[in-house]
């Protein structure tokens, strides 16, 4: 019994748990990694990066991909799940919409494609001039698109961006409502129907409250990732894009670590994205909470 | 819109209509949900049907025109991204690790989560806390020390490194998703192994494993996944050419483009990096679209 629970907690705690103890002791000091000498700083790193413009302007940037992301992705993804289920004849059983599941592998697609790549197909998709959306959007007449940089220009490079993230994950999440809804006991709908209600009136007040702690969860996990958000962003423009209008924290983290070894104020960037991480978290479930979240709503 | 039509009460003589009859206003819900999923599936599917086209084409071709056909279909440049760009080596070097990964995962991680379910012991709960630390912390805080660790182990740029973080980052969503499986199986069926005379390892492995084998198999799959399509970990501790997996190397071969352009391989090495996960999407789709389900259950 030692050696099953011994050997995964001891490579867990090696490989997981000591770096994010270690990390929080580095952000205090300024070490560069190259020697053993890690000078004590304090709290200079911190007091550093809230002086540091750039770095403000990057996670400035993550707040807005973490506010954004989840709510375009969970409605959208919501809207196309309630689609599917209730899409259906409104005579006899209960039944969700014909032939969905074709539309359910499609939707898919996108999360079991590598990030890397999916970043890569869309910028060039973004190319001024030899890309898929220019081409389109000059053939149905805009000209004036005519090799337009969306991901070049700083008023367009983040929402280009964000529309990626998007398209990668509304399939997973729809699935995963899709999944919830047909959790929910079909007598349930059934109830509703004979009380006259109507599919809209169905959704929004039996479908959307009882499958809360689910849409709670996806919200949780979109942010966090918005959060992260390293691979697209640094595929689709490696530099933090035009202005640095789409440098994220973490993509700011990792050069100021790897390439100019600054491995304490690296760290203590880290602690600045956890804090934020868990900080948006507990956003979520205590708004959650507050909008009565725990209510029964079969009472 | 459908809510006056559904009001309306079939007329009821004698015997119920169980058929259901199509209303007008579900042929309108129906028609309107089919344009809308349908639209969401060409956002989806254009663009990775006009990768597979540009894929053959030539650099002129692709930089003339974003839709035109490949007059001829250039599959070398598949051959030139598999060898000249290196995703060949990139191929290989990622099934090792992600082969390695995977099976070792798999096995630490049940019987861990095995473990965990069974028995309660002094710690019990500071373990469970540990791992959900390791679902919620961004792994961008661990990095740089992970960085440290490798290199004063010597593991560093080498594949055995490369896996072993693999394991230690993705068992604590291999622990959790297992926890609740291992917990449901019922307890007695260990005890009767264990009185006819199993030891430890035998009811683990012969008996409880067999059982949770549907748990497994999803967990597998999204460790499948996000093993295959990992790439920070590999950006930052694995940085040997040699020993690039197919995220990295595809990223850096993106990256070259600016100077030395060959699209046509470019997209070409794209489709070579999907197609083998979209094929065992596609194989496994009801498993993996039954285990998103599974893991709401919680």
């Amino acid at each position: 019994m030692v050696v099953f629970l011994g050997l995964p907690l001891a490579i867990y705690l090696v490989f997981v748990i000591s770096p994010f103890v270690q990390a929080m002791y580095y952000s205090l000091t300024s070490w560069s990694g190259f020697n053993d000498k890690m000078p004590f700083v304090g709290f200079d790193n911190y007091v550093k990066l809230f002086h540091d413009d750039i770095f403000m302007l990057s996670v400035r940037n993550s707040i807005i991909l973490a506010i954004f992301l989840p709510v375009i992705t969970v409605i959208l993804s919501l809207v196309l799940a309630t689609l599917v289920t209730i899409g259906g004849s409104s005579r006899g059983q209960i039944k969700g919409l014909k032939g969905s599941g074709f539309y359910r592998i499609v939707s898919f697609f996108p999360y079991v494609i590598p990030a890397v790549v999916i970043g890569i197909i869309w910028a060039q998709i973004y190319d001024p001039s030899s890309g898929l959306l220019n081409g389109i959007l000059t053939g149905i007449g805009f000209d004036g698109l005519k090799s337009y940089p969306w991901l070049g220009d700083p008023r367009t490079a983040m929402i280009a961006s964000m529309v990626v993230i998007v398209w990668g994950f509304v399939g997973f999440y729809m699935i995963l409502f899709i999944a919830a809804i047909k959790g929910i006991p079909a007598e349930t709908f059934e109830a509703a129907r004979i009380d006259g209600a109507g599919r809209f009136r169905t959704a929004t007040t039996i479908t959307i409250p009882l499958i809360r702690d689910n849409i709670q969860t996806a919200y949780v996990y979109m942010g966090i990732l918005a959060l992260d958000a390293f691979v697209y962003m640094s595929v689709l423009n490696s530099t933090g894009g035009p202005a640095n209008s789409t440098l994220v924290m973490s993509q700011k983290l990792f050069t100021t670590a790897f390439s100019k070894s600054q491995f304490g104020l690296a760290c203590a960037m880290g602690v600045v994205l956890a804090a934020i991480t868990l900080l948006f978290s507990a956003l979520v479930f205590l708004v959650n909470r507050i909008t009565g979240g725990k209510q029964d709503v079969s009472e | 819109m459908s809510l006056k039509l559904s009001k309306k009460t079939p007329a009821v003589h004698g015997h119920v209509e169980r058929k259901s009859q199509e209303t007008k206003g579900d042929k309108v819900v129906a028609g309107v949900s089919h344009t809308m999923l349908g639209l969401w599936s060409l956002m989806v599917l254009i663009p990775l049907l006009w990768t597979l086209m540009s894929s053959f084409k030539t650099t002129s071709e692709i930089f003339a025109s974003p839709f035109s056909l490949p007059k001829v279909w250039q599959f070398k440049n598949y051959v030139s991204a598999w060898n000249t760009a290196g995703i060949g080596l990139y191929f290989f070097n990622t099934v090792i690790v992600v082969g390695f990964a995977l099976v070792i995962v798999m096995v630490l991680g049940s019987m861990c989560a095995y473990v965990l379910a069974r028995y309660v012991f002094p710690g019990h709960r500071i373990i469970y806390y540990l791992m959900l630390a390791g679902l919620t912390f961004p792994i961008f805080l661990a990095i740089v020390p992970l960085f440290f660790i490798l290199k004063n182990m010597g593991l560093l740029n080498t594949l055995p490194g490369l896996i072993i973080v693999y394991v230690a980052f993705a068992l604590p969503f291999t622990v959790f998703f297992l926890f609740s499986f291992f917990k449901a199986l019922p307890g007695e069926i260990a005890e009767a192994a264990q009185i006819d005379g199993a030891g430890e390892w035998r009811t683990f492995f012969q008996v409880m494993l067999p059982m949770a084998k549907p748990g497994l198999a999803s967990v597998a799959i999204f460790n499948f996944l996000g093993l295959w399509n990992q790439y920070l970990i590999p950006v930052a501790i694995n940085t040997d050419p040699q020993k690039k997996v197919l995220s990295q190397g595809i990223a850096a071969f993106a990256g070259q483009q600016g100077y030395a352009v060959d699209f046509g391989s470019l997209f070409a090495a794209s489709v070579i990096v999907v197609v083998p996960v979209l094929i065992a999407y596609i194989i496994f789709q009801r498993q993996l679209q039954g285990s998103v389900s599974a893991g709401t259950m919680k």
